[in-house]
């Protein structure tokens, strides 16, 4: 296996499934009376985290523990970053102190790259900018097999802002690899320029591309990395590219909903959709831990 | 995992397809004398455990897992009793994973019921440095707290680097350290057999090497060296 994650787009269909199956496997010890694993003991995980996570780094925090590694979390706020120190310099520092493998979320797109040229332990993308986050696309998959059974041929349409999402661009890439097809559908606005070069198809029109999918995950609309107007109002977005409960009924029985959190109910989702019991966001954040516990334990178990 | 696929010999004792040999290496059990010794260890499974009543076999993946399957069934036919059966992946607790690439893991199957207060028969195929009890023991730790654990293999082929001793044994085969001692189940690879060869020399370390699922997972001659 390779030293960092830092695309889904470098894992091939056998790594990739390697480490759904070692997902499976490793989702046990959550149900044990000892949830805990001795394989990593004496390695060091530092969680550096440059843009503000709950649900990822707590994820990354616990899939750690659970293999008994050392971790350290490091956030931008209330250290030297907010004394002006790099980015190279902070990875050198933690390097100095041994770090067997750093998780970076980063505000930057290809900063996980960078910093990969710079250490020696592996590094983890946990979300680079606009750009991948490939823990989170591999739990989705993980989630959908799960649910659905199969990943071959499974229809997948992804909601929303793609243009800001970096769970998009490695979803598409992940399920892409695993046989999925995906179709993408947002206002032409919410789109990236060089999205005919992606392995996916195009739509503007949710209503209809929801029939005919196994799989929808919705995206919410990153307004903090908005410096335009990409949409004239809310209720409009909402209206056109909401799920509500009348869509939801239109869509195949036992099709899923998918939401990566944070959710806006109102705008991408509405409540009764996030609460029925065909969406799994709470099952994806459970799933997220065993799937990071597979993946520190394949970059870390090993010589 | 459910379903069991009974064995050549279950179905009444034809006779073997001569089992393949592979240059080099000679048979020390074929397929009834595997048979047999299965048979008695079940037999005296039921007389150390006054009847079995307690009793839970755990296999430990790859080849004892379907060995722990056999000696439920016997264990059934001779005194119809259910025994619950189960599995034990070790990988996790190994002391040596960081001196080969990571291994891929096999599955853990806790019959319901869980090990509290059970009497846990561990199984194996080959039992060789004891590593890989000690490393079972570390994991059973984690799963509850059984009364009593017991071990089982098909072949103790000596050469214990720990204080660990089998409380059943299928054959003790004497072996050197240049030798290689493989086990081939039904289940797992068609034909029964315990082969004995020359070790292979790059075996030591390519032995559970890589990450590939597909090739890593069939390969012959897994247990070599690490039970």
């Amino acid at each position: 296996m390779m030293r960092h994650l830092l695309s889904t787009g470098d894992l091939t269909r056998d790594e990739a499934t390697l480490v759904l199956d070692t997902a499976a496997e490793l989702a046990q010890v959550g149900d044990r009376s000892v949830k805990k694993l001795p394989t990593l003991r004496g390695r060091t995980v530092v969680n550096l985290f440059y843009e503000d996570s709950t649900r990822t780094r707590t994820s990354f925090e616990l899939a750690a523990k659970r293999l008994s590694a050392d971790v350290i979390n490091f956030s931008a706020k209330g250290s030297s970053v907010s004394k002006g120190e790099s980015l190279k310099d902070t990875a050198l520092t933690l390097q100095a102190m041994g770090a067997d493998a750093v998780v970076i979320r980063h505000s930057a797109s290809g900063a996980a790259h960078r910093l990969a040229n710079w250490v020696d332990g592996s590094v983890l993308n946990a979300g680079d900018g606009t750009h991948e986050h490939p823990t989170q696309a591999l739990l989705d998959a993980y989630t959908m097999r799960d649910r659905l059974g199969r990943l071959d041929g499974l229809r997948v349409a992804i909601v929303g802002d793609i243009l800001h999402s970096r769970v998009a661009r490695s979803n598409v890439l992940l399920l892409t690899t695993l046989g999925a097809h995906v179709t993408l559908v947002a206002p032409p606005t919410l789109l990236p320029v060089s999205v005919h070069t992606w392995t996916c198809e195009v739509s503007y029109d949710l209503d209809d591309v929801l029939p005919k999918s196994d799989v929808v995950m919705m995206l919410r609309v990153q307004a903090e990395r908005m410096r335009d107007s990409f949409f004239p109002s809310v209720r409009e977005y909402s209206r056109n590219y909401g799920l509500d409960g009348e869509r939801l009924a239109r869509m195949p029985e036992n099709a899923i909903v998918m939401h990566p959190g944070p959710m806006v109910r109102g705008m991408e989702i509405a409540a009764e959709v996030a609460d029925s019991p065909r969406c799994t966001v709470t099952e994806q954040v459970a799933n997220g831990v065993s799937l990071r516990m597979a993946v520190l334990y394949l970059l870390l178990g090993g010589s | 995992m459910r379903v069991q696929k009974p064995t050549k010999s279950d179905a009444g004792g034809d006779p073997e397809p001569s089992p393949e040999v592979p240059e080099g290496t000679r048979a020390v059990l074929d397929g009834n004398e595997i048979n047999r010794a299965l048979t008695r260890i079940a037999h005296e499974v039921l007389e150390r455990t006054k009847g079995g009543q307690d009793v839970t076999l755990l296999g430990i993946p790859s080849r004892g897992v379907p060995l722990a399957r056999r000696l439920a069934q016997r264990i059934e036919r001779v005194e119809d009793l259910a025994v619950p059966v189960g599995s034990l992946d070790i990988t996790m607790y190994r002391d040596d994973l960081r001196s080969a690439p990571v291994r891929a893991l096999g599955r853990t199957e806790i019959p319901n019921g869980g090990l509290d207060d059970r009497v846990i028969v561990l199984v194996d195929d080959v039992l060789f440095s004891g590593r890989t009890v000690r490393a079972a023991l570390d994991a059973l730790g984690d799963l509850g707290r059984p009364r009593a654990v017991q071990l089982a293999v098909l072949v103790d082929r000596g050469h214990r680097e720990l204080p660990i001793r089998a409380d059943y044994v299928g054959k003790n085969l004497p072996t050197s350290l240049r030798e290689n001692v493989t086990v081939r189940l039904d289940e797992t690879d068609g034909h029964d057999a315990v082969l004995l060869g020359p070790s292979r020399p790059t075996a030591a370390t390519a032995r559970d090497g890589g990450l590939r699922p597909g090739p890593s997972r069939s390969r012959p001659g897994t247990t070599e060296g690490n039970a």
